[in-house]
C-alpha cells in the first residue's frame, strides 16, 4: 500500500494551497482528485475579487496558476474518488474507487461543495434541458432567449448579469424583497435593462416536454400564482458540502459542513478540513486558500509534536 | 497523456462515425469556454486509452458543430451521450467522476 505523511482530498483552491504549503514544508503531500484541478471555481466566468489580480481573470486561468504553483514544490497527484476513510493504527486508510488504497498519517479534506437543488417538480427531469447550475457552461445555449435565474446571493446576481450577454431577457426570481448579494453586484443588476426583478416569489415547478417551457411561480406576499414562459432556469440557491463520506468520522454542523478549530483540525485527530466544505461565514477563493495553508501548517506542527 | 485515442467528430461525419459505428460510442459534447469541460477532459482521455478496441470515445466541439447538439436537445455542457447501434442508451450532464462513465460503458459493451 502506498504510504504518505499527508493526503489532501480535493483539488480546488483549498486543496491546492494545502499542497503548496505542505510541499514547501517537505511533507510530499499527495493530492487526490476525481477530475482535474478546479472545483467550483471552474463554473465562475470571471474572478474579480482575488487579491493581486485587479483586472480579474477566468476561474480556469486562476486554478491553473494555483496548480502549477503547487507542483513546483513536490506535491504528488493521484486521480481517484475517495470511498471511505478508515482510522487505522497511526493514521488512516483511504479507499479509492477503482484504485489501490492509500495509507496516510494525516488527511486534509478539501472536497468543497456543489449546488443546492430547488427540489421542485420538473427540476431533475429537465436538468441539462434548460435547467442549469452553471451559467458559464450553458449560457451560450440561450442566445436571444428568455431565462429565469433563481436566488438572491452573490452567485445568483453575478450570473444573472453574465447571462445578459446571451439572453434577451433575464428574470431574477427571489423569495425575499431584497437581495443578499454585495452592493457592487446589486448595482450592476439594477442598472441592467435586460434584468427584471421578481420579488417575494418562489418557483413551484418547472414545466416542459423536451426542454424548459415555463416556470410556475407563487408570490408569497400577494398570494398570487402564475406561469412565466422561459427557455431556461438557472438555479443559484446556495451550496451543499461534499462531506457524505465523513458521516460518523468527524463532527458536521446541521447542514453537513465540517466543524474545525482555528487550526482547521476536525473533531477527529489527524483529519483537517479547509475550504467550502468547512463550517464558516465566508466562502471565497481567498478564504479557501488561506485555510488550505493553515491546515498544512497545522499538519506540519502536529507531526513535529508527535516525533 | 495526449488525446490521440479520442476521436474528434463533426456534424459532417457524425452519422458515419457515431450512428453507424459497430461499437458503442461515447460522445463528449464540449466547448473551450466551459470550465467543467476542461476538468473532465483528462478523464475522457483515460477512458479512450482504457476502452481502446471495445468502445469508441469521441468529442464534439459544440461551437464548431451546432447541428448535432441541437438535434439531441443539448442545452448544457459537458454532456456525455453514449450511443449503441445508433441509439442513445445513456446521457450524463455535468462533470462526473470516471466510475460513473465507466459503468455506463461496461453496461453498453455487455
Amino acid at each position: 500500500m502506498k504510504e504518505v505523511l499527508l493526503s489532501i482530498i480535493g483539488a480546488g483552491p483549498a486543496g491546492l494551497a494545502a499542497g503548496l504549503y505542505g510541499g514547501r514544508a517537505g511533507l510530499k503531500p499527495l493530492l487526490i482528485e476525481k477530475l482535474s484541478p478546479g472545483g467550483q471555481v471552474l463554473v465562475t466566468d470571471w474572478v474579480e475579487n482575488y487579491p493581486g489580480f485587479p483586472d480579474g481573470l477566468s476561474g480556469y486561468d486562476l486554478i491553473e496558476k494555483f496548480a502549477s504553483h503547487a507542483r513546483l514544490f513536490g506535491m504528488e497527484e493521484l486521480s481517484g474518488e475517495i470511498e471511505e476513510i478508515q482510522p487505522v493504527d497511526g493514521g488512516f486508510e483511504l479507499s479509492l474507487s477503482g484504485g489501490e488504497p492509500v495509507f496516510s498519517r494525516k488527511v486534509i479534506v478539501a472536497t468543497g461543495a456543489g449546488p443546492n437543488k430547488l427540489g421542485v417538480p420538473g427540476e431533475e427531469e429537465l436538468t441539462g434541458k434548460g435547467v442549469s447550475y452553471c451559467a458559464t457552461c450553458d449560457g451560450p445555449f440561450f442566445r436571444d432567449q428568455t431565462v429565469a435565474v433563481v436566488g438572491g446571493g452573490d452567485s445568483a446576481v453575478q450570473e444573472a448579469v453574465f447571462l445578459t450577454k446571451f439572453a434577451s431577457k433575464v428574470y431574477l426570481i427571489h423569495r425575499r424583497d431584497s437581495l443578499r448579494a454585495i452592493k457592487i453586484l446589486q448595482d450592476k443588476a439594477f442598472s441592467n435593462p435586460k434584468i427584471e426583478m421578481v420579488w417575494n416569489t418562489v418557483v413551484e415547478s418547472i414545466k416542459g416536454k423536451d426542454g424548459v417551457e415555463s416556470v410556475e411561480l407563487f408570490n408569497r406576499s400577494e398570494g398570487r400564482r402564475w406561469e412565466l414562459k422561459v427557455d431556461g432556469v438557472f438555479i443559484f440557491v446556495g451550496i451543499r458540502p461534499n462531506t457524505g463520506f465523513l458521516k460518523g468520522l468527524v463532527d458536521l454542523d446541521e447542514n453537513g459542513f465540517i466543524v474545525t478549530d482555528d487550526w482547521m483540525r476536525t473533531s477527529r485527530p489527524g483529519i483537517y478540513a479547509a475550504g467550502d466544505c468547512r463550517s464558516k461565514p465566508l466562502r471565497q477563493i481567498v478564504t479557501a486558500a488561506a485555510e488550505g495553508a493553515t491546515a498544512a501548517y497545522a499538519v506540519e506542527h502536529d507531526l513535529a509534536m508527535q516525533e | 497523456m495526449g488525446d490521440d485515442k479520442v476521436l474528434h467528430v463533426t456534424d459532417g461525419d457524425f452519422e458515419a462515425k457515431v450512428i453507424n459505428s459497430d461499437k458503442p460510442v461515447l460522445v463528449d459534447f464540449w466547448a473551450a469556454w466551459c470550465g467543467p469541460c476542461r476538468a473532465i477532459a483528462p478523464v475522457i482521455e483515460e477512458l479512450a486509452a482504457e476502452y481502446d478496441g471495445k468502445a469508441v470515445i469521441a468529442k464534439m466541439n459544440v461551437d464548431e458543430n451546432p447541428v448535432t447538439p441541437g438535434k439531441f436537445g443539448i442545452r448544457a455542457i459537458p454532456t456525455l451521450i453514449l450511443f449503441k447501434d445508433g441509439n442513445v442508451v445513456e446521457q450524463i450532464t455535468g462533470a462526473v467522476g470516471k466510475g460513473m462513465i465507466a459503468a455506463a460503458l461496461d453496461k453498453a459493451i455487455g
